[in-house]
């Protein structure tokens, strides 16, 4: 499982470091709607900062549907997908490999989208392991709920307008969790106010790595 | 419980049906093609030998019906029989941004392939020099489908699926595909060819099955490659670089003997197929 596992994430990042999707399209994209977020607030610095921690988990869920249906896509264009079918690679590899790979790219993102905050909404970090942890814990949830769905819409001709349909409500604990726990961070709160979302953070990501691993081979012989 | 397959039988199908939806892609069919043995499996657009290909691959799940593939239950041990075939199909099955290199590297470890078999298989097709460094998208579609012969040749797996195997190959890459059929028939590998064209590909085959309407209708035998006499375990995978094991002595009719080019209807006990039936591509 765990060479699997490397093999595809290997070969999914080498594809994205050749491609650049996420650094040239997901990126801009996610900073465009960080600007927008912030012409939509208007010029209150302190109605901006108050709102930076929700502002950038929604520009990061929108930045992982992006992210996953790149994924998805790199693998429904000339029969990749029964291509790995057919060589018996482990699916509970396929799936932490590609969540992996996933996960890289929104640590990416998020640390992007995270200057974007500091510098357009004035945001002040007063915790600084808070917001790496909950990052990191975020990203893990975001990646394990995403290449989960992303396998599941993979073979239906509406699966763009489905992914986003079926993620988003179930990654609304990671936004919740990670929007509280910056609030925490920012606002110089103790670590104690955003530990319990920290531990939200841990279950979702358990419960959905387990689902992964053992639901992504059904759905990937059905979908 | 539907009985275990024969040890000697690569390719088992009893009374096999698969559905597309509510459209028949199979409608019970009975195959046995023994191991070692090279099978055309024959038939108009539509008549259902890619999807014959594909439910032996595991790609499409039976409705109902039997199916072993190399002495395995597809249901029951997926993994491991897909590590033991190769499928060359109408898709190619690349990365656009992976080099050719990195296709086949990736498609061999994939299988859990030996990697020290993709240097002489990418030789073998002309994948060498540049090529071999281009990325995958900026391929013609010939050059593609000889990518995927490489991962095929470079595996070598025990059964070799194989659907339409000419189709976009110029003439010099035909006769290599030929070589290599010839030389994994010969080293003991199972190859299945479906082809609308039969032509081309009947001297590689010692028998043929014509497929329509989702059905096996016909038999015949052919003067290729024939099944040896006493098929045991599976061969060991020989290296394309290796030349193969002297084929096997032939137990079927000798070319041209009793039997070569006569048709056997099968099935003819069973009324012949009716309503549409799906061709997955």
């Amino acid at each position: 499982m765990w060479r699997d596992a490397v093999l595809v994430a290997g070969k999914d990042l080498r594809i994205e470091t050749r491609s650049r999707v996420a650094l040239s399209q997901v990126a801009p994209f996610g900073i465009v709607a960080l600007v927008l977020f912030a012409f939509a607030l208007g010029p209150d610095r302190q109605v901006m900062a108050k709102g930076a921690p929700g502002l950038f988990w929604v520009a990061v869920l929108f930045c992982t549907v992006l992210a996953i249906q790149r994924s998805v896509s790199v693998e429904s264009a000339d029969g990749a997908r029964d291509g790995l079918r057919l060589s018996g690679i482990d699916p509970a590899g396929l799936y932490l490999g590609k969540a992996f790979a996933v996960a890289v790219q929104l640590v990416v993102l998020e640390f992007l989208l995270a200057v974007g905050v500091i510098l357009l909404y004035g945001a002040h970090v007063e915790v600084p392991w808070m917001i790496v942890v909950s990052c990191v814990l975020g990203t893990i949830g975001l990646a394990a709920t995403g290449t989960l769905y992303g396998a599941l819409s993979a073979g239906l001709r509406v699966r763009e307008t489905l992914l986003p349909f079926l993620l988003l409500p179930i990654a609304a604990p990671v936004l919740l969790a990670g929007t509280k726990i910056w609030q925490a961070a920012l606002a110089g709160g103790t670590p104690g106010d955003g530990t319990q979302w920290l531990r939200l953070l841990v279950v979702f990501d358990a419960v959905y790595l387990a689902i992964g691993v053992a639901l992504f081979g059904p759905i990937q012989e059905t979908a | 419980m539907a009985p275990a397959a024969l040890p000697s039988s690569a390719v088992s199908l009893r009374d096999a049906v698969a559905l597309s939806g509510r459209f028949p892609l199979l409608a019970g069919v009975d195959l046995e093609v023994a191991v070692g043995e090279t099978v055309l499996v024959e038939g108009p657009n539509g008549a259902g030998k890619t999807s014959l290909l594909r439910v032996c691959a595991g790609l499409v799940p039976l409705a109902s019906g039997h199916l072993s593939i190399l002495g395995l239950d597809l249901s029951h041990h997926r993994v491991d029989v897909r590590r033991r075939l190769g499928m060359l199909s109408h898709s190619s099955h690349l990365y656009d941004d992976l080099t050719v290199r990195e296709n086949v590297r990736f498609a061999v470890r994939a299988a859990g392939g030996d990697v020290a078999r993709i240097e002489p298989a990418l030789a073998r097709w002309g994948l060498v020099g540049r090529l071999a460094k281009t990325q995958a998208g900026r391929l013609s579609a010939g050059q593609r489908r000889r990518v995927a012969l490489a991962v095929l040749t470079a595996r070598w797996p025990e059964l070799w699926l194989l659907d339409e195997p000419h189709a976009g190959l110029d003439a010099s890459a035909r006769a290599l595909l030929d070589e290599a059929v010839t030389e994994a028939a010969a080293s003991g590998v199972t190859v299945l060819i479906a082809s609308h064209e039969p032509g081309p590909v009947e001297s590689l085959a010692g028998r043929a099955v014509t497929v329509t309407g989702g059905r096996v209708t016909a038999e015949r035998t052919l003067a290729g490659h024939v099944v040896p006499a006493a098929p045991s375990a599976p061969a060991a995978p020989v290296a394309p670089s290796t030349p193969a094991a002297a084929p096997p002595a032939p137990s079927a009719p000798a070319p041209g003997g009793p039997g070569a080019g006569r048709h056997v209807p099968a099935g003819a006990d069973r009324p012949a197929a009716t309503g549409p039936v799906a061709h997955v591509a």
